[in-house]
């Protein structure tokens, strides 16, 4: 009698495995995925500060000197478009990019002012060795500007394109047009006062 | 270019040597083929900076001091 119920129960087991073994295997993997360990990067503003230094002595090191003041003094490098015949919309006029750090590039008419395009862009490192896959943000700018000044078309084409006031406010970015006139101004009178120095006797 | 850290030296060496060169060759082409962008920052006309992107190591200038490799781009939101 007794062999006879193992006997069926091995059968019954047996038929009823295939509905059984995914469910057991699901139980399992939930299981092991509660016991699992997740590593968590803690976010450590002193390591965040270090290398936000070390990219910034990279980007100072790579761009020019006046593109690394103008980081320096107003928080954004000016690139110059190069594609022959100036930009679509900007009617073959020169047109230049403003290059803002985990910000949009904004195209705009250098002789105008007048805003084109904002070009949506990152550049996220998907090993997020540190837990964010966000790079510094001299790194940034220095990323956007190897890729404007190198290869201009490829960066565009990969940008996500928005008229302009998609992220940025047009009026903070107009504003910071005018502040880079100041500035550059105020810096071609400072050379010209040098230079008469010089000349001076 | 590392977030969280920066600038990360990956390789360096004199090309005049052979197993240098052949060392960041190596290197290159294991950055190129992890996803990244390369490039050659340099002096163009009018002492002007600006980048020279290179897709292979034969790309690069003899005389480049460095090749700086980073995230390539995506479109953003």
């Amino acid at each position: 009698m007794l062999l006879a119920l193992a006997a069926t129960a091995i059968v019954a087991l047996a038929l009823l495995a295939d509905l059984i073994a995914p469910w057991i295997e699901q139980v399992w993997a939930r299981h092991r995925a509660r016991r699992r360990r997740v590593p968590s990067v803690i976010y450590d503003p002193g390591r965040e500060l270090r290398a936000e230094q070390r990219a910034r002595a990279l980007l100072r090191s790579c761009v020019g000197e006046e593109e690394w003041a103008m980081y320096h003094d107003l928080g954004f490098i000016r690139v110059w478009g190069g594609q022959a015949g100036g930009f679509g919309d900007a009617g073959g006029a020169p047109y230049a990019y403003l290059v803002y750090p985990h910000r949009p590039i904004v195209a705009y008419v250098p002789q105008t002012h007048r805003l084109l395009n904002e070009y949506c862009v990152a550049f996220p490192d998907d090993t997020a060795p540190y837990g964010s896959a966000r790079l510094p943000d001299s790194d940034d700018v220095l990323a956007k500007w190897m890729a404007l000044t190198g290869d201009e078309r490829r960066l565009i084409s990969t940008a996500n394109m928005h008229l302009p006031g998609r992220q940025l406010d047009p009026a903070r970015v107009t504003r910071d047009l005018w502040r880079l006139s100041q500035w550059e101004r105020a810096r071609m009178r400072r050379a010209a006062a040098s230079e008469e120095i010089d000349a001076a006797p | 270019m590392k977030p969280g850290y920066g600038e990360v030296l990956i390789a360096e060496g004199e090309l005049e040597r052979a197993d240098d060169e052949q060392r960041l060759i190596e290197e290159f082409r294991g950055q190129l083929d992890a996803g990244l962008w390369a490039a050659v920052p340099m002096t163009a006309h009018a002492s002007q900076r600006e980048a020279r992107m290179v897709r292979s190591f034969n790309d690069i200038p003899r005389d480049a001091e460095r090749v700086i490799f980073f995230p390539r781009a995506a479109g953003g939101g």
